[in-house]
């Protein structure tokens, strides 16, 4: 009993340690970020402020508000859009079925592995040439597109769980191709839009690359590249900096600690039988 | 209510046949039962004909309608499957009302109808709670509840009792025949368990490799199988089959093996000399009785269900199995004389494995 109980205690105390090693970063950026101007030096930077100051968040907000709201206006509607796009296609390729379903299915999981770089020149001049360079709206097609084959992959194995049965009823009821999407497999995948959502939702959000190459202009770009912007102007703001990166985690933190949970059970989901 | 004419309705997947052109005429308000082993194509022709599987070959009509090529939604018809099928997000009144809220039928009707066929199966109670808070047997009500609210021209059943215990099954087999007859809904039922068929059926049509072997009711099915493999299927423990030749003696013909001599009744039509002899364990007596054949053996086990006794016993041309009814205190090893009786013989042509008696 008395063994059981250390070897616990070595466990928990080696958990400790490592999340005490991955949170030092945040601890570096809150207590920075809540240090006046003055009082930041890397002799300090392990203190905790001692004349606390919100001049940093302050800033931060004032600067990167804007961009907030463009991060805000990108990756809401892009992961709903690509959310439903992902869904659609899973229910075709999991449940309609055609001719060389297969082949089309394995080419668009390709598209998960085309490096970003590799298409920066072609998708810009197709953005030009539709009129939605430096445009969220460009911004948004490029991720709705890019999520595609992620999206399809996850409802797809989701709804490979879901018994046939279940849609050939509907289909007996008199239910449509439509008609049994909406009444029948959407409400069952509540799981897996939860999962999807997440993932596309942090990707989008952290993304970098397309928003700098697609967004040139500072009003249109989301924050992530407003951020890195920040570090380049004159003088090294460290305590805006800092709250400006926290300002910029926070939104994919909050839709994991509130999602998080269905996270979990989303991806598990069809694995154990109810 | 509809007449269902199949013909030569043909269904491949690839090069495998899984339905072989099988012609029936389901009459209206019939309760038909398609039986057959697993894999013998009862499952595919009854997806054929609810319009869920494309037929290769063949017309489906319902009366004169051809419905071959109809989607399911269009054929008036409503399935129950074997594992329930009901939407775990909709609560029962909703699974219920489904059909009638797809055809856009105004609340009020979906209500009653709802309220009927839930009174139909005895779930009245049970219209407010979700698919997982009901056990197997309330599922399969709330699916044959769904399944007639619409109150459709056919009804095709696909194993709807199999995934229930033994006694609920009993229980349900009876109540789904009564549901049939007062709803006079043209029913096809596909079981592999032959006494569902045998007791559920108005005509048993009974399958094998994709083909119909036999159709017709129970009593034709049990007494007069048309071949080997139908004598087999049917009946349980299974028909005694011993390999024997036919002879002609003093002009009658006899069937013969070593220690076995059954005389035949005349007029029966005898080409090559191969046969086997069919009889039901329960056409074997322990006492004697006009017109039987006395055959000796010894008793090597003993199956005593207190209803009826099992015997097997081994003979001179191998082992048969007897029924005899009510206990019987029989002992393994001892010698024992059985009575077959002549009259309830079957013969069966070794090659063709067609029934001449």
């Amino acid at each position: 009993m008395n063994q059981f109980d250390y070897r616990k205690l070595w466990l928990y105390m080696l958990l400790v340690g490592f999340a005490v090693f991955y949170l030092m970063p945040v601890y570096v950026l809150l207590a920075t970020g809540l240090k006046s101007l003055k009082d930041v030096s890397v002799s300090t930077m392990w203190l905790l402020p001692t004349h606390p100051s919100f001049e940093g968040f302050e800033g931060a907000v004032k600067k990167l508000g804007p961009n907030l709201k463009n991060s805000f206006m990108l990756v809401i509607p892009a992961t709903l859009i690509s959310a439903f796009l992902g869904s659609i296609n899973g229910y075709v390729f999991s449940k309609v079925r055609f001719k060389g379903d297969n082949v089309v299915f394995a080419l668009i999981l390709f598209g998960m592995f085309i490096p970003y770089q590799s298409i920066l020149f072609p998708l810009i001049r197709f953005l030009q040439w539709v009129g939605l360079y430096n445009t969220i709206g460009g911004l948004i097609l490029t991720h709705v597109v890019y999520g595609i084959p992620i999206t399809t992959l996850i409802f797809r194995n989701y709804y490979m769980e879901v018994p046939d049965e279940l849609v050939e009823a509907a289909h007996i009821d008199g239910a449509g191709l439509f008609g049994v999407y909406w009444r029948v497999l959407m409400p069952l995948s509540i799981p897996a839009f939860v999962v999807v959502v997440i993932w596309q939702f942090t990707n989008i959000w952290n993304e970098f690359l397309f928003a700098v190459t697609v967004t040139s202009s500072p009003v249109k770009q989301p924050i992530t590249v407003a951020l890195v912007n920040l570090a380049g102007s004159q003088v090294v703001q460290w305590n805006m900096q800092m709250a400006g990166a926290l300002l910029t985690a926070l939104p994919p933190l909050l839709i994991y600690i509130f999602l998080g949970k269905y996270f979990i059970r989303g991806l598990l989901a069809g694995s154990v039988k109810g | 209510m509809v007449k269902v004419t199949l013909q030569e309705v043909t269904k491949r997947f690839g090069k495998t046949t899984a339905v072989n052109r099988i012609s029936v005429e389901i009459e209206k308000g019939e309760f038909i039962v398609l039986l057959g082993p697993s894999g013998c194509g009862k499952t595919t022709l009854l997806r054929c004909i609810s319009g869920l599987e494309k037929v290769t070959e063949g017309r489906i009509l319902f009366n004169e309608g051809d419905v071959t090529n109809l989607p399911p939604k269009d054929r008036n018809i409503s399935m129950v499957f074997q594992n329930y099928a009901v939407w775990p997000h909709l609560k029962v009144k909703d699974n219920i009302g489904f059909p009638l809220k797809i055809k856009k039928k105004p609340t009020q009707e979906i209500e009653t109808k709802v309220k009927w066929a839930s009174e139909m199966l005895g779930i009245t109670e049970l219209l407010d709670r979700y698919p997982h808070q009901l056990s197997g047997g309330q599922r399969q009500r709330v699916a044959v509840a769904r399944a007639i609210v619409m109150e459709p021209e056919v009804l095709l059943m696909d194993e709807p009792l199999s995934n229930l215990d033994a006694l609920l099954r009993v229980k349900m087999r009876s109540e789904i025949k009564k549901l049939q007859e007062s709803l006079k809904v043209t029913t096809i039922y596909v079981t592999h368990d032959q006494v569902e068929a045998m007791t559920m059926g108005d005509r048993i049509a009974v399958l094998k490799d994709g083909k119909l072997q036999q159709i017709g009711g129970s009593n034709e099915i049990y007494h007069k199988p048309t071949n080997l493999f139908v004598a087999g299927f049917i009946g349980s423990p299974q028909m005694n089959f011993i390999n024997v030749e036919v002879k002609e003696e003093e002009n009658i013909l006899i069937v013969a093996t070593s220690g076995l001599e059954i005389p035949l009744p005349p007029a029966i039509p005898i080409k090559k000399s191969e046969y086997i002899l069919g009889i039901r364990p329960e056409d074997i007596h322990i006492k004697e009785l006009p017109n039987s054949t006395r055959v000796t053996g010894e008793i090597y086990f003993v199956e005593a269900l207190r209803s009826d006794t099992v015997l097997h016993v081994n003979t001179d041309f191998g082992k048969l199995v007897v029924k005899i009814p009510g206990d019987f205190d029989a002992k393994e090893g001892e010698n024992i004389s059985l009575y077959i009786d002549n009259s309830k013989i079957h013969l069966f042509e070794k090659e063709s494995e067609l029934s001449i008696l």
